[in-house]
């Protein structure tokens, strides 16, 4: 019974626990891809930047709360600076909106030209970002640090493994699970949100319907924001900000969003965790399960090497497209 | 055209004066990259290496030594050359301090060079693979190798009574070098490496490579990364997890932004980066400070790769690099009169004079095999969230 206990607080500790984590981070910013490929049908490369715009101002306006006191307590005050991120991350997105793409869609431009023109952008926000708050790594995170330390995880079970989790991946998981849910109320349920996945399923059938596309652009380029704003601080808060990861960052987010199926919600999240679960897991050396399995081994019993995390994902990736182009949940596919 | 060719050559072969030569040095380090909040420090300290011998008026009856700066960029070995090759073919450079980061500098070596026939002396390329590289004798280093390293952290551990370790290392050549070092040294000492993992720097999330280490456990884990890089997120996460308490930091992980950002659970790590208690390493700090250069890691090998340059033109009359290279070793090691640093003019005048000397400097040079230094460490133990000096092996 102990080995048991023992083994899933082993596997809790560095499988479920950070693969949940590093899950939503994925999904948040899958959701933010999926949502302007479905609108405006481009993969959107200057995501990533986003998100470290959003996050930028988020830990400059939590400076500035900190430096006049204003605290949340044992929360990250980032959490009080995020809705005011928010908004000015949206009047970056909608300004870049008037300013670049409007001109592409009055062209009636095929998508690879979209694609080109946000690897523009994102270098633009990519100095954008250096210039202002510069490429250092900061942390931000002002909260208390831990809901349960491994050590008394371990005093209080008497268990041999210790279970940690982080004040930052506890607010990850609740803040993701009320958003999604926000999101997909806001999309099945009001009238804008139905507009905006009539017009995402045929665009011509909308504008007979009497849809506003200009509307319609404008919503999804204000969900997008939001969304990138409140992962690229999730992300932070669990582990730091750099400028350099959050770019780097935007390739297992498109492996993610491209796994559950382009323009497809649903599919973002699940891509999310499918992308995050198979780096964990895959690499995992599940020696110590073994022996508490009551098999002793002396090898890592370790499938592939660390190494390899990046392959597994994109083996993913490429077997999901040979085998359903349009990804898990099906979404569109060009 | 051809005219004016003939003539431009004639002029400009007419434009070297005879006496007072002008000699210009390459500077060639990463100003952008990785290590860009140490090389500014780093150049500064090789050019007053360089302006205390213009103004000493000694050098080759009263050269003038002008530095060149060029950008190695740490990592991108095509730009690393390119600047090189600028520096040599363009600027005319007589040798180069530098380069920095090991890959570059094997580039550097390799490309440009050894083509060109010019000595390089590297304040901080610490690949052991450089030791044996083939080098015209043209390459020497004032940073110890990492083979060194390994040793003296593999010693550290057996003091410290650790019989189990894993090592996770940066996946480049410095982490890979550093990490085959200390994973040799240790097991020929009897203790046990239980995983070597690499690890890729700026990466989104460590939790993958923290599971395996945790599951492959030791008392230890030897981090060979960068404190600014994947190695610290990796100690963040292994610190979060639970999976290890006590980290063995090797140089790239020393620097006051690891404590300051993990705070008081990294105390009681410990770890090397390469240092003296000489006298040369005191006289050096007070001079640079003098001169308005706060001393950070490698700063005083880069004052010390300058001065050997110009001692060893001195010693060989020429500021060719063909004649130099052989004096280096002869004015780096004994026998002969020390010169520390300050006292280059008092070296300059006694080779002038046809004497032997013993540069000691700043990091107490001397060169062994494969025209390396032979290696003084600083050990360093984490306490109260600083790094401080725990002895020096």
């Amino acid at each position: 019974m102990m080995d048991i206990l023992n083994t899933l607080a082993l596997l809790g500790n560095y499988l479920i626990v950070p693969g949940i984590t590093y899950g939503c981070q994925l999904a948040l910013g899958a959701l933010g891809i999926t949502l302007i490929y479905g609108i405006l049908r481009f993969s959107n490369f200057a995501h990533g930047e986003t998100m470290a715009f959003g996050t930028m101002t988020v830990i400059l306006l939590t400076w500035a709360m900190q430096s006049v006191g204003i605290s949340l307590g044992p929360l990250p005050t980032a959490l009080l600076a995020l809705p005011f991120g928010i908004a000015a991350t949206v009047l970056l997105l909608l300004i870049t909106d008037r300013y670049v793409y409007k001109f592409y869609r009055q062209q009636r431009s095929t998508p690879v030209i979209y694609l080109i023109a946000s690897i523009g952008v994102m270098f633009l926000y990519n100095g954008l970002i250096r210039f202002v708050i510069g490429p250092d790594d900061r942390q931000f995170n002002d909260g208390t640090r831990f809901i349960m330390k491994a050590r008394e995880f371990k005093e209080m079970t008497g268990l041999r493994e210790g279970l940690a989790i982080k004040s930052s991946q506890g607010i990850t998981l609740i803040v993701t699970i009320l958003l999604v849910i926000a999101l997909f109320w806001f999309l099945n349920r009001t009238r804008a949100g139905k507009s905006m996945r009539a017009y995402s399923d045929n665009e011509d059938l909308a504008l007979l319907s009497g849809i506003d596309p200009d509307r319609v652009v404008m919503i999804a380029w204000i969900l997008t924001a939001a969304l990138a704003t409140i992962a690229g601080t999730l992300y932070g808060l669990d582990k730091s900000f750099k400028p350099f990861t959050y770019l780097q960052i935007l390739l297992p987010i498109f492996a993610a969003a491209i796994v559950g199926g382009l323009g497809s919600p649903v599919g973002a999240i699940a891509g999310g965790f499918v992308i995050a679960f198979s780096e964990v897991a895959v690499t995992f050396a599940y020696r110590k399960v073994f022996g508490y399995m009551g098999y002793e081994v002396d090898g890592l019993m370790q499938l592939l090497s660390t190494d390899y995390k990046f392959a597994v994902s994109f083996a993913i990736l490429v077997i999901v497209l040979l085998v359903k182009p349009t990804g898990l949940f099906s979404g569109k596919s060009y | 055209m051809k005219t004016m060719l003939r003539v431009l050559a004639a002029t400009t072969m007419l434009s070297t004066p005879a006496f007072a030569e002008e000699i210009k040095l390459g500077v060639i380090l990463g100003y952008t990259g990785p290590i860009e909040s140490l090389t500014p420090a780093m150049a500064e300290s090789a050019e007053l290496a360089m302006s205390e011998v213009s103004e000493s008026g000694a050098l080759l009856g009263g050269a003038k030594v002008t530095p060149v700066r060029g950008d190695s960029t740490c990592v991108d070995s095509a730009a690393a050359t390119a600047a090189a090759e600028r520096l040599i073919t363009s600027d005319k450079v007589n040798a180069l301090v530098g380069a920095d980061c090991s890959g570059v500098t094997t580039a550097i070596l390799q490309n440009v060079a050894m083509a060109n026939g010019v000595v390089m002396i590297s304040p901080s390329a610490t690949s052991p693979a450089l030791s044996d590289m083939e080098d015209d004798d043209l390459f020497f280093r004032t940073a110890p190798s990492d083979a060194r390293q390994g040793q003296v952290l593999a010693e550290i551990l057996k003091d410290k009574g650790v019989k189990e370790i894993a090592i996770t290392f940066t996946n480049n050549d410095y982490g890979k070098g550093l990490a085959e070092s200390i994973e040799q040294n240790f097991t020929k000492q009897g203790g046990k490496v239980t995983i070597s993992a690499a690890h890729e720097d700026g990466k989104g999330d460590y939790s993958a490579e923290v599971g395996a280490l945790a599951q492959a456990g030791g008392d230890v884990l030897v981090v060979a990364g960068y404190l600014d890089q994947g190695g610290k997120g990796i100690i963040q996460g292994s610190l979060d997890s639970g999976a290890f308490d006590t980290f063995v930091l090797p140089d790239g992980m020393i620097g006051d932004a690891l404590p300051k950002a993990i705070g008081s659970d990294l105390d009681g790590s410990y770890g090397t980066v390469p240092g003296t208690d000489s006298e040369g390493a005191e006289l050096f700090d007070a001079m640079a400070k003098a001169s308005g250069i706060s001393p950070d890691a490698f700063s005083a090998e880069s004052y010390d790769a300058a001065a050997l340059i110009l001692l060893a033109m001195q010693a060989a009359g020429s500021s060719d690099s063909a004649k130099l290279k052989n004096k280096v070793f002869d004015v780096a090691n004994a026998p002969g009169e020390e010169i520390l640093p300050g006292e280059l003019a008092k070296g300059l005048k006694i080779l002038a004079d046809g004497g032997d000397i013993d540069y000691v400097g700043a990091t107490a040079v001397e060169l062994v095999r494969g025209g390396e230094s032979a290696g003084n460490y600083r050990e360093i133990l984490v306490k109260d969230g600083e790094n401080t000096t725990a002895k020096f092996r």
